[in-house]
């Protein structure tokens, strides 16, 4: 157990009780996500676990240990922490800043440089580009960014995230949320993430822990408190297009078609009929050599020219297997397709995604509804 | 105007020993109380320092408001009943290091009280001592409001620092009292001018320290 609540409680001087008893564990290597409506008492959860704010009943262990006997600076060294402001220090350099944390450590200034480095590489950014630049020449993703990178410094085994995404445009935020669970596959941290959108919630969350007025209402799976909610308040939550919330937690590479027809761009127009005909479909994924994704080519376009390159539409909407169907279904009524390639990194062809699939998905998620 | 011009070219080294004398005073009155108001400064936006913050703050603004002239005078009876010298350099720079406090102390206390409460958050929280906090974050935002402070003592000193004369000290002030006493405008003017080109000299001066002082990230915006 990396982190243990035990009957938290929560009295500001005011007298406002803004945590009330409040008990969960978090395993290791899991994130957990405080979910609730402004002023349930997420924060303040939250800090007290850095001891940001002091516990006024119950415990918290820490890997086991009474978090109020260690030593508050040793505690928050070795604890991650990202919040929604950022907090970035706009008299540091984005390397700086990584480096905070190594540096109280007393880490020498090679491996901070190096270690920074390969945050910024890890988050999705330039490292010689960025490393010396200063906050303010950031755009508000980038800067959430190394907001994230600057949790991970010194290698915490635990991180706390305060609505980390949410200061920025849905598309941004979307794309970070997709990196940071890539990154998390691999970093393994356990993580209490707070945030107030359900949505964020069930994508995000291993486990989910839905407050109420500084209550612990439920301390769920994403499924459960979607499908199994412990009473109305977490009916109420969750809302009503429950099924479309559903498709949250299916990922693209659950369910899309990976082996499907492709023709090369500069293969020759009747060499594509000849395949459309063979698979008996109207349309076909255009490739080049390397297997990277150029375009669509219909049946109806091929008469127009004798090389499919000629022909073909291309198009930059894509989706990676990690894309939750949810704005796979988004990206697709924004853009008038009805099929999405879902591409590597580097644009590699790995399957498509159609509509028909969305839908089948839907279904079943609404009736797994009904069985419950 | 040319009375003054002709003095000059006649007498340069008795405007250069004049000025030297002004600059030399205002030099250690302005080391001295930069040190002193910032440590004040930093030491009142302590916590639990509230009530000591506000009584400080107070003084110094009293001292503000008592006319140069009488400060000089209390400094002297202060000085002569403690057997120091109570006339010339010594009051002269005690008395530039009292006018110079408020805008230091004032502009060091506000600049650290009003550090964004976000960066704070993101020190402590990533385990900074008490320490670090105000040497790693709170100082170096800090910095362009304490300088704004400086150059404010600053030219107050400077303009202050004339009349140290009528106390001994000498500088620049030496030839305008003088010229007053005679009547010699081209004294007065020449004092006067110069007072003020060493004013902009050291403005200009400031803005360059600031230029060093003042940390990379926080100049482009
Ligand atoms: N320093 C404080 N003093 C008194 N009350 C506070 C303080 N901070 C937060 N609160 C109150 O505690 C409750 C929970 O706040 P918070 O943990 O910030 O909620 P959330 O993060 O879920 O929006 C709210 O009612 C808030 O007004
Ligand atoms: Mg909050």
């Amino acid at each position: 157990m990396m982190i243990k609540l035990d009957l938290v409680t929560k009295v500001y001087p005011d007298g406002t009780e803004a945590v009330k008893e409040v008990s969960f564990e978090v395993e290791a290597g899991e994130l957990c996500v405080l979910l609730g409506p402004s002023g349930c008492g997420k924060t303040t959860t939250m800090k007290m676990i850095n001891r940001l704010i002091p516990i006024t009943g119950g415990k918290i262990y820490i890997n086991g240990g009474d978090s109020t006997k260690m030593n508050e600076n040793e505690l928050r060294r070795n604890i991650g922490y990202a919040i929604q402001d950022i907090g970035l220090f706009p008299h540091m350099t984005v390397g700086q800043n990584i480096g905070t944390v190594p540096s109280l450590k007393g880490w020498p200034k090679a491996e901070r440089n190096k270690r920074a480095e390969e945050l910024l590489e890890l988050v999705g950014m330039n490292s010689g580009e960025f490393i010396d630049k200063y906050p303010s020449e950031l755009s508000g993703g980038q800067c959430q960014r190394v907001g994230v990178a600057r949790a991970l410094g010194a290698d915490p085994p635990i991180l706390l995230m305060d609505e980390p995404f949410g200061a920025i445009d849905p598309i941004t935020r979307v794309r970070l949320q997709d990196e940071f669970l890539k990154i998390q596959q691999d970093i393994k941290k356990t993580i209490i993430f707070v945030t107030h959108d359900i949505y964020e919630a069930i994508k995000m969350g291993d486990k989910v822990a839905l407050m109420k007025e500084g209550q612990l209402v439920q301390y769920d799976t994403p499924a459960n408190l979607l499908y199994r909610p412990k009473n109305e308040f977490v009916e109420d939550f969750v809302g009503a297009d429950r099924a479309l919330k559903g498709l949250q937690l299916i990922r693209v590479k659950e369910v899309m078609t990976s082996s499907l027809p492709t023709v090369k761009a500069d293969e020759k127009a009747e060499a594509a009929r000849e395949r459309m005909e063979q698979e008996g479909i109207d349309w076909l994924v255009v490739v080049n050599d390397d297997g990277k994704f150029l375009g669509w080519v219909g049946k109806a376009e091929l008469g127009k020219g004798e090389l499919v390159k000629e022909v073909m539409n291309s198009s930059a909407i894509t989706v990676t297997v990690n894309t939750v169907l949810n704005e796979a279904l988004s990206l697709m009524l924004s853009s008038g397709a009805n099929n999405l390639p879902v591409v590597s990194k580097d644009n590699r062809l790995q399957g498509v995604l159609s509509f028909d699939i969305i839908r089948k998905a839907l279904t079943e998620v609404s009736q797994r509804r009904q069985s419950e | 105007m040319l009375g003054a011009w002709e003095y000059l070219v006649k007498h340069p080294e008795k405007l250069a020993g004049w000025a030297l004398e002004h600059l030399w005073i205002i030099l250690v009155a302005i080391t001295i109380a930069i040190i002193l108001g910032v440590i004040v400064g930093i030491y009142i936006t302590g916590r639990g320092k509230e009530h000591m913050a506000d009584t400080v703050l107070y003084l110094a603004e009293i001292m503000m408001t008592v006319p140069s002239l009488a400060l000089f005078g209390l400094l002297m009876l202060l000085l002569t009943s403690v057997g120091l010298k109570a006339i010339g350099f010594l009051p002269a720079v005690i008395a530039l290091i009292i006018y110079g406090q408020l805008p230091i102390l004032r502009n060091t206390y506000m600049a650290i009280r009003g550090v964004d409460p976000a960066m704070i958050e993101a020190g402590k929280g990533m385990g900074m001592t008490e320490r670090q906090l105000l040497v790693k974050v709170k100082l170096p935002l800090a910095v362009p409001v304490i300088m704004a402070g400086l150059r404010n003592a600053i030219v107050i000193i400077i303009g202050i620092a004339a009349i140290a004369a009528l106390i001994g000290a000498g500088g620049l002030g030496a030839p305008i009292f003088r010229g007053l006493r005679n009547a010699r405008m081209d004294l007065i003017i020449l004092g006067g001018v110069s007072v003020s080109i060493l004013a902009l000299l050291v403005d200009a001066f400031m803005n360059q320290v600031e230029r060093w002082v003042t940390p990379e990230g926080l100049k482009r915006r």
